[in-house]
């Protein structure tokens, strides 16, 4: 009897519940809180945004452990919500002044805005519709650190390195704002 | 009689499908370990006011029972009749909110430490993740959050600055935590906590922190700094910022932030138990492998979690003493240490953990041992 109990592991909890529910479960949380992202109708606080931005970013990192990429799950949660998120909301919070600031807009820019968002929409639809019947997954991807890794050094080695090249433009950017200014007055 | 009914009941049990076993058991672990986890911050609470007053000279509470231990029994009872009170002006969600958002996260990151081999064929761990060192990582990297609404909720300056001080701290120490752990994924050649420590268990010079020292001590260093200790305890600077974030809050909430930087710091000390120093075994015969599924090996599975906790509990001392020793840190001394000294070690650390490893791999094949 207890030789048996060894299979089970924590996984098994996605083979009782429905993945199905599991996943709408998620999804709407991601959508419900995408939109307090954009419109929040209780508060147009900045703050309030950010950490429905979180709720939401949480929400997907669920749907990667639901995949069973669980490598992914756990670095979408360390970089974006523990990393990006979190210095978003540092910057909001340091502009504190502003929060009392009052969004307003004028009627061409509330045109414009229906239009972009109508135009995005039916591109939106238009995919979904074109959108092939969900087809059984061929061969089973390995989403653990070493599949990834070797991925990462092998097949996509050159945007690889292209995206760490750019994030070191963005390292050099920052190093050259934040060095004082040597010409002009001191600080 | 007895007999057939014994039989009937084992039969019964055999029966129950095994997902309700694995749930279950699943159940047992949680509760068990965050019950421990809770007893150990209690304690920790009077470990420290015991060690501190010793350290100043004095006796520190020992009025309450024998040696003060029923102190966290009446702490808790002062901290569940105070009146709960919310100050005037605070954004009331965030002000809720904040303390549960610094101790949940302090104990999710029990869910992926082996605290033991096994006890009879149930391994002690309550989910044996492949990517369980990375899930640490990503809790812990959560519990910023929490500081961060502290201050922002009290919308007062004060909270305010300390909270910004400490998030500040903790993303930039969370940086050189994640990096100095690398040479361990690299020497034990998996990120799962289970498989570091069956990769140290070998022998005794397989201990990550005979291999690694310099990611120990880093480790150490930021684990300091994650929990808000001293020499890193900027949000509560009470010279400076009358105590930080913990002005505004009394009462349960109050005890909760206090909870949680002790569930962290007991955290931290597991964490590091786990990768530096061998986990639940020790290098003696019986200790060193798995328990096996037998009556023995159920007593052997005790004793490694006895182990465990001792090793814990020896890092937790080691914790409380650093603080009554050292001073503060000033928070530029404290960035430039994070950036300019840590993170380039760090960094030094893995590269040279690559080499290594990488020369080593070349004189095998070359000499084809």
């Amino acid at each position: 009897m207890w030789e048996t109990l060894t299979n089970y592991n924590w996984e098994n909890l996605f083979s009782i519940l429905p993945g199905a529910l599991v996943f709408y479960v998620l999804a709407g949380l991601a959508i419900l809180f995408g939109i307090l992202v954009v419109a929040n109708p209780f508060s147009r606080s900045p703050i309030n945004s950010g950490l429905s931005l979180l709720a939401t970013v949480l929400s997907l990192a669920g749907m990667s452990v639901l995949l069973h990429a669980y490598f992914l799950a756990a670095v979408q949660v360390i970089v974006y919500a523990g990393a990006v998120l979190i210095l978003f909301i540092f910057v909001l919070m340091l502009s504190r002044k502003e929060m009392k600031m009052v969004f307003t807009s004028t009627r061409i820019r509330y045109a414009v805005g229906t239009v972009v968002a109508l135009a995005l929409a039916c591109l939106l639809l238009s995919i979904v519709f074109q959108m092939p019947a969900a087809a059984p997954v061929k061969e089973a991807v390995d989403g653990t650190v070493p599949a990834i890794g070797r991925l990462l050094v092998t097949e996509y080695l050159v945007p690889f390195e292209a995206i760490s090249v750019l994030l070191l433009a963005a390292i050099v950017g920052v190093v050259h704002l934040s060095k004082p200014n040597t010409k002009g007055e001191s600080k | 009689m007895i007999g057939e009914l014994l039989y009937s009941f084992l039969d019964w049990l055999k029966q129950i499908p095994h997902f309700w076993w694995w749930l279950a058991f699943t159940l047992v672990k949680i509760g068990a370990a965050i019950g421990l986890l809770l007893g150990m911050v209690a304690y920790t609470v009077v470990l420290e006011r015991r060690v501190a007053s010793f350290i100043q000279d004095r006796l520190g509470p020992n009025r309450s029972g024998p040696w003060g231990l029923l102190q966290p029994a009446c702490d808790g009872i002062k901290a569940f009749l105070k009146e709960d009170f919310i100050p005037g002006g605070v954004h009331r969600f965030f002000y809720w909110l904040a303390p549960a958002a610094l101790m949940v996260p302090a104990m999710m990151t029990l869910a992926v430490i082996p605290f033991g081999s096994n006890i009879g064929a149930q391994p002690m761990v309550i989910a044996d993740l492949n990517v369980g060192l990375l899930y640490t990582f990503a809790v812990v990297s959560m519990s910023v959050y929490g500081i961060v609404l502290a201050g922002y909720a009290a919308n007062s300056k004060y909270p305010f600055i300390g909270g910004m001080r400490a998030s500040a701290q903790m993303i930039s120490y969370e940086g050189t935590m994640g990096l100095s752990i690398i040479p361990i994924f690299m020497l034990a050649g998996s990120a799962n906590l289970s498989a570091i420590i069956a990769w140290q268990t070998t022998s005794p010079f397989h201990w990550g922190i005979i291999q690694a020292p310099i990611s120990a001590l880093l480790f150490f260093i930021a684990t300091l700094a994650e929990s808000n200790r001293t020499p890193f305890d900027m949000a509560e600077a009470e010279q400076e910022l009358a105590g930080g974030y913990n002005v505004e809050y009394g009462a349960m909430k109050f005890a909760l932030f206090f909870m949680a930087e002790y569930a962290s710091v007991i955290m931290g000390s597991a964490i590091f138990v786990t990768l530096f120093l061998g986990g639940w075994s020790l290098p003696l015969p019986w200790l060193n492998a798995p328990a096996a599924d037998s009556w023995l090996g159920i007593l052997i599975g005790f004793i490694h979690i006895g182990i465990f906790l001792a090793k814990t509990a020896c890092m937790v001392f080691l914790i409380v003493w650093v603080r009554w020793m050292l001073p503060r840190l000033r928070f530029d001394q404290l960035m430039d240490l994070g950036w300019r000294k840590m993170m380039p070690l760090a960094l030094c650390n893995i590269v040279f953990y690559a080499v290594l490893l990488w020369g080593i791999a070349m004189f095998r094949k070359v000499f084809e041992l």
